[in-house]
């Protein structure tokens, strides 16, 4: 195990939260498509301990992903472009599950479709899945009906797809199932987006997915990536994420969007970074480009926070979560 | 896939459980154009074997992912790893910079190791600049159980060459191997020519005293150029394994950036293309399995591999893709 977990003191700051009826021991998790399947972590972290282990997006059918090269590094930052490489559902669901749930994870299952029916199987599909203890959409994915336009930039898309996704959710025998939209930071009104999301039956947000970027090969001069563009991840994108959660957050307050829990992600490496997006309104953050460089970083991360929250005499992550939205109310 | 692959005595399916350890430089030398580090991590050095990798961070620079080097030894009794930087870009000249007392955050051992061969299968090992790094370990292991061994390294010229005691004793071939062939494309040093010019004679001679196995490890046209010549002079009789060097940005098996077109027979008796993460499954890849037609086909794309129309899941001409 990695020496900056050992190093970190057991805090006693109750660090619990929960999004709906999935009650989270520990604030952080990991973020779809930056664990695989959650096993290949386990070397570096103990699964239970996690809040949550976010899968990889999954669909109806295998996908091989992309041509390759698919990732570029940016100053802090790094350029992806997978295109959703993965087993299929019933793989998933024979092969990965069981094994998240040997490991005694709790999973928030993300799901990708290329038009709303394909959600909907999904999600009809997994919640028969006692090891399911949520849903992530991920609605940045190409909408097969509208030139692959990703649904996350399409209010209209978005409701369509949490649409037949909570649909299937309430007809699946589990209607308290948590179902996060993920948002994209790519919009002109990402309040509308969410609202166009909640609408549909999301009954959480995550915020936020990569923000799509390019980088040009210096000595080719052809773009680096075979599939030309790609998302931007990292502490790059850690102030984007930031303004999402508050813009969210800000919109819950003022009565525009309902009262969902808000999953913050985006750059976050510490526990300070968690810390940010947390003071800006998230009850937990996903950790996710951060794990390349340390794979235990979604555990050491919540232990950082616990120890950041203690030396400010904090006893509970709910009594800060929000707070940079009122001014009278603070901590040393 | 493999042509006497049935033989390995070393189950290629075993699959490395890496470790974090924070590593104490014990000493860093000039070895030709690289450098050599000795870095301690006891963990990792009892664990590790020929063909697997380190994943090295570069601490506060700034630079976000870890650079992956090939492990050129490890002495789980000193409890330390060996690897031969070479200083391409920021961050391999960061670690090629660091000297004795500095640390550097590792993860390893990685991937999966050289398979070995029935004992006294006869070998040869080629490496191609630093890639000769994990050749002098692996080729210490095939003797101790009985193989003859024949090294080939080469490189563009002579100041990029390893693994020879022309350019250094301690981390050559010369004195583990039972020959060395020496290849250099401008002729500096040894055969003029590629270390594939080389490799006819030394698989016929080798072949005299049993199906000989080829390892090898460098750049790709180098390992692909590797795998024709080997098929070309002993038809299917040789079986391949080559260490890929695929971008990566993780290096366990959790980003899947670094994956490359793989061919293998599913349980069913049906052989399947799937792009396959080169940090876990690899990076040493059977020859015959890897997917040559699409590998480097993107000549743009400098490297690259193209997703061939067959595999598990790839895209159709419509679609949402
Ligand atoms: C399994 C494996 C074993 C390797 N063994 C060795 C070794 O023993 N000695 C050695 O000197 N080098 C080795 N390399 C190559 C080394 O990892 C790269 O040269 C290094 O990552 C480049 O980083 P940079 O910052 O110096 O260069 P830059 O070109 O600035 O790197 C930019 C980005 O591209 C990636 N990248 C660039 N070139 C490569 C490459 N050739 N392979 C993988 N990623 C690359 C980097 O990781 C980084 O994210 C190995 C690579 C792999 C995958
Ligand atoms: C390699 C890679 C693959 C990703 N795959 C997915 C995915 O399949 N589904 C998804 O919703 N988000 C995916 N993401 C986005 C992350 O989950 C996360 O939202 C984003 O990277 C921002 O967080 P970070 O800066 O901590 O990485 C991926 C990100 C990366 C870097
Ligand atoms: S480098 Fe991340 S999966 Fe191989």
């Amino acid at each position: 195990m990695s020496t900056a977990i050992m190093d970190l003191p057991n805090t006693s700051v109750d660090l619990s939260t929960s999004i709906g009826s999935l009650h989270l021991p520990a604030p952080t998790m990991t973020a779809s498509g930056c664990a695989a399947a959650g096993a290949e972590l386990a070397p570096y972290l103990d699964l239970s301990e996690l809040g949550a282990v976010v899968t990889k997006s999954v669909m109806r059918q295998a996908r091989s992903g992309r041509a390759t090269p698919r990732m570029a590094e940016t100053p802090s930052g790094m350029l992806n472009s997978i295109g959703l490489q993965g087993p299929g559902v019933e793989s998933f669901a024979a092969h990965d599950l069981p094994v998240l749930e040997a490991a005694g994870a709790r999973v928030v299952a993300s799901i990708a479709g290329g038009d709303p029916e394909e959600f909907g199987e999904l999600a009809a599909r997994l919640a028969r899945e006692s090891a399911v203890g949520a849903l992530e959409v991920n609605i940045s994915c190409p909408n097969v009906a509208n030139r692959g336009l990703v649904f996350a930039c399409d209010p209209g898309a978005s409701r369509a797809v949490l649409e037949a996704v909570s649909e299937a959710v309430r007809a699946s025998g589990r209607p308290d199932l948590p179902v996060l939209a993920k948002l994209s930071p790519d919009v002109t009104d990402l309040v509308a987006v969410a609202r166009a999301c909640t609408d549909g039956g999301a009954t959480g947000l995550t915020a936020i997915n990569t923000t799509l970027g390019m980088v040009v090969d210096p000595v080719t001069l052809r773009p680096q990536l075979a599939g030309v563009t790609g998302g931007t991840s990292g502490p790059a994108i850690r102030p984007i994420a930031v303004r999402c959660v508050w813009q969210l957050t800000a919109a819950k307050r003022a009565g525009v969007l309902p009262d969902v829990p808000v999953v913050g992600a985006g750059g976050v490496a510490s526990g300070a970074d968690a810390l940010q997006l947390i003071a800006v309104g998230a009850c937990a953050v996903q950790v996710g480009t951060a794990t390349f460089a340390d794979p235990s970083a979604p555990v050491r991360v919540a232990r950082e926070l616990g120890a950041e929250l203690a030396r400010r005499g904090a006893t509970r992550l709910a009594d800060v979560v929000g707070i940079a939205h009122e001014p009278g109310r603070g901590l040393r | 896939m493999a042509a006497g692959a049935g033989a390995l005595a070393a189950a290629p399916g075993e699959v490395a459980q890496g470790v974090q350890e924070l590593a104490e430089v014990v000493s860093a030398r000039p070895v030709g154009a690289y450098t050599h580090l000795v870095l301690r991590a006891p963990e990792a050095a009892r664990r590790a074997r020929p063909g697997q990798f380190v994943a090295c961070g570069t601490g506060d620079s700034g630079m976000l992912l870890r650079r992956s080097l090939s492990l050129h030894a490890a002495d789980p009794e000193a409890g330390t790893l060996e690897v031969v930087v070479a200083a391409a870009g920021p961050g391999t000249r960061l670690l090629a910079a660091k000297r004795p007392g500095d640390t550097v955050s590792t993860t390893a051992p990685l991937g999966r190791p050289f398979p070995l061969p029935a004992p006294g299968t006869p070998a040869v090992v080629i490496g191609g600049g630093y890639g000769a790094a994990p050749l002098p370990w692996l080729a210490g292991q095939l003797v101790a159980t009985g193989s003859r061994v024949v090294g080939i390294v080469g490189a563009a010229s002579a100041d990029r060459l390893l693994g020879t005691s022309a350019v250094d004793e301690a981390t050559a071939l010369d004195g583990v191997a039972d020959a060395v062939v020496i290849t250099t494309d401008d002729g500096s040093l040894g055969a003029p020519g590629r270390v594939t010019d080389a490799l006819p004679e030394v698989l016929h001679e080798l072949a005299e005293l049993g199906e000989p196995v080829v390892y090898a490890c460098g750049p790709m046209p180098m390992l692909r150029a590797v795998h024709t010549t080997t098929r070309e002079a002993l038809g299917d009789g040789a079986s391949t394994w080559l260490a890929v060097e695929e971008s990566m940005a993780c290096g366990v098996g959790v980003c899947m950036t670094c994956v490359l077109p793989v061919a293998a027979v599913d349980d069913d008796g049906v052989t399947r293309t799937r792009m396959l993460r080169a940090c876990t499954a690899g990076p040493v890849f059977d020859g015959d399995a890897l997917r040559w037609d699409a590998i480097g086909a993107a000549e743009h794309l400098r490297g690259g591999a193209l997703v061939p129309d067959d595999a598990v899941g790839a895209p159709k001409a419509t679609g949402g893709h």
